[in-house]
């Protein structure tokens, strides 16, 4: 038999055990209070412009400081247009990084190259932004866009989004920068899943006669969605709210066209740029709501990336 | 063919093997794969020595011998596995119907394509069971439908798995169990219709029921196939191999019949490891 422990020795363990438990779940359930308070005050500090404007503020296009009239469908579909383009540019960019760097890739420059793709993640995006203004803009107005708007600005339907002022400054390069800005997150994210692929798993399929594309394509991938989907959101979710780079380079103006060389807004420039000079209530009120909308954007990209997830694993088979 | 440089060691292992390739002759014809003076290396090691070593058609030859004595290795250039990865090369000839699969002309996909592997862990694809099938089968083959239903449906029935999986064949493979995992993976193996099969300790993450159900599976397959087969259980090469090799530190020490190596080998080595005296 075993000797019993020392009564106020256990109760004093049992203490400490109840205290840790209390203080961890205080930590946890402290961030939905946080989120709580963070929607509560958007929705108060939202409630006069949503009252006025009604349930169409994120679909109206008027934005008009001096008649007091606010709508926020120009600043969505600023974020949204350069979000897409980010990504359109961004995914394949960084899936082709990561599989360099994990199949193909010579291992003496597998650290130093992925060393330099994380530091990009570490450039501060006033950098981005400034370099985007002052170096990219110009080159991509006199090399870029003449070249874009001869080629793919020629074909039915896409044509128009590549026709209109040659500045280098607008909705496209706006989008570009933010590729630049999301490509060392996902490729970094999808760099640190591929590596985690079991070597036999992919030297089953090389072993049935597979190229490296073909594993890397039917295998790795699959193998890990999760992790690149979730990368994906990683940037996507930078891009959304992205704002000192954006501001610089998107040409800050309050109109909306089809032209992706035209500038606009996002939701984060417009608050930027107008939340210090906003001079009614309404105005203020207005630009709360803009970050309420984001704040929903947001949220609904999470969802659907779920619902996306979820949609695969059925397609690929049950687990049980 | 010698060279007097050579130990008197290993002149009398080449002796033995030249017997046994006699024997070998006699059993039948052309071997399917003749391994002439293969060296190999990780880098600056040296994982196999001077192999000289003939696989036959349609029987099965197991490679024996403790760990890191290179069988693995040796098995992984017949499909030449160690290719994907850089500071690992072999010299010398793996002959396979004649031609040799070490040259740089060979068209490696091609080569994995007619000699598959089946790996020591169940590795299902992270698809359905069907698919885990069809995909090796569409690398190389434009199947109709009914084709690949037909396919899918015969290399289960090879790895005596159809009538576990018949009625889920959507299911993930990662459903099954580790046994019926292994078995999914030798049926895509088999579905691709290739020449040879690497087996590299394919029971040893298997329980007992498991493990005679792939040893029974590799007697009937070995009608249709040649068969290479890494074990460390040496109870598991007497029961399914036809012929045996004994490697010890990258060279081979003895090569002939699976009943002459393992009731009166040649080699005092080859006794001691197999009686389990060493090792």
């Amino acid at each position: 038999m075993l000797p019993e422990p020392p009564r106020d020795r256990m109760r004093v363990q049992r203490l400490q055990d109840a205290l840790f438990h209390q203080v961890t779940r205080f930590f946890a359930f402290s961030v939905l209070a946080i989120l709580a308070a963070i929607i509560a005050s958007l929705l108060y500090g939202a409630w006069p412009a949503l009252q006025e404007f009604g349930a169409g503020f994120p679909f109206s296009a008027e934005w008009n400081p001096v008649a007091d009239k606010f709508g926020g469908l120009i600043s969505v579909y600023g974020t949204l247009s350069t979000s897409v383009i980010a990504l359109v540019v961004a995914i394949p960019v960084s899936f082709g990084i990561a599989i360099f760097l994990t199949e193909l890739c010579p291992p003496v420059l597998r650290g130093p190259l992925g060393i330099a793709v994380e530091l990009l993640a570490a450039v501060p995006s006033i950098i981005y932004g400034m370099w985007g203004l002052f170096v990219f803009a110009p080159l991509f107005a006199d090399y870029i866009q003449p070249v874009l708007s001869m080629t793919l600005g020629n074909l039915p339907f896409i044509g128009a989004l590549f026709q209109g002022p040659k500045n280098g400054i607008g909705i496209l390069s706006a989008g570009l920068i933010l590729s630049v800005m999301v490509i060392p997150f996902i490729a970094s994210v999808m760099r640190d899943v591929f590596e985690v692929v079991p070597g036999i798993l992919k030297e089953s399929a090389y072993g049935l006669g597979a190229t490296t594309w073909e594993v890397v394509w039917n295998i790795v991938l699959p193998y890990t969605r999760v992790g690149v989907i979730g990368g994906v959101m990683l940037g996507l979710g930078r891009a959304l709210g992205e704002t000192m780079a954006v501001t610089f380079v998107i040409g800050n103006a309050h109109r909306i066209s089809p032209s992706l060389y035209e500038a606009g807004n996002s939701i984060a420039s417009t608050l930027a740029n107008e939340f210090a000079e906003a001079a009614s209530d309404l105005h203020v009120s207005s630009l709360i709501a803009l970050g309420l909308i984001l704040f929903f954007v947001t949220f609904v990209v999470l969802a659907l990336s779920k619902i996306l997830l979820m949609r695969l694993g059925r397609s690929e088979g049950e687990k049980t | 063919m010698m060279q007097s440089t050579v130990s008197t060691k290993r002149e009398m292992s080449f002796s033995h093997l030249r017997e046994d390739a006699t024997t070998a002759v006699a059993h039948g014809a052309e071997p399917k794969i003749k391994i002439r003076n293969l060296d190999f290396f990780y880098g600056s090691f040296q994982g196999l020595k001077h192999i000289d070593l003939d696989i036959q058609e349609g029987m099965v030859t197991a490679f024996i011998g403790p760990s890191g004595c290179g069988k693995s290795t040796l098995l992984r250039t017949l499909n030449r596995m160690y290719d994907l990865y850089p500071g690992q090369r072999a010299t010398g000839e793996i002959l396979l119907n004649g031609k040799n699969v070490l040259s740089p002309d060979q068209d490696v996909n091609a080569l994995r394509a007619k000699v598959g592997m089946v790996f020591q862990k169940p590795t299902p694809f992270p698809m359905s069971i069907y698919e885990n099938i069809a995909f090796g089968v569409r690398l190389y083959e434009n199947l109709s439908r009914a084709d690949m239903d037909n396919r899918v449906e015969w290399a289960l029935r090879k790895a005596a798995l159809w009538d576990e999986v018949k009625g889920k064949l959507n299911q993930s493979g990662l459903s099954l169990s580790g046994g019926q995992q292994q078995r999914l993976c030798i049926a895509r193996g088999v579905a691709v219709k290739p020449e040879v099969l690497l087996l590299d300790e394919p029971t040893s993450a298997l329980d007992p029921i498991s493990t005679a159900k792939v040893e029974e599976l590799v007697h009937e397959l070995k009608s249709e196939y040649t068969i290479a087969i890494v074990t460390h259980n040496m109870q598991q090469a007497a029961r399914v191999s036809d012929y045996t090799a004994y490697m010890y530190l990258g060279e081979l020490v003895e090569f002939g019949l699976t009943d002459e190596i393992f009731i009166k080998p040649k080699r005092k080595e080859t006794e001691d490891y197999i009686t389990g005296r060493f090792g």
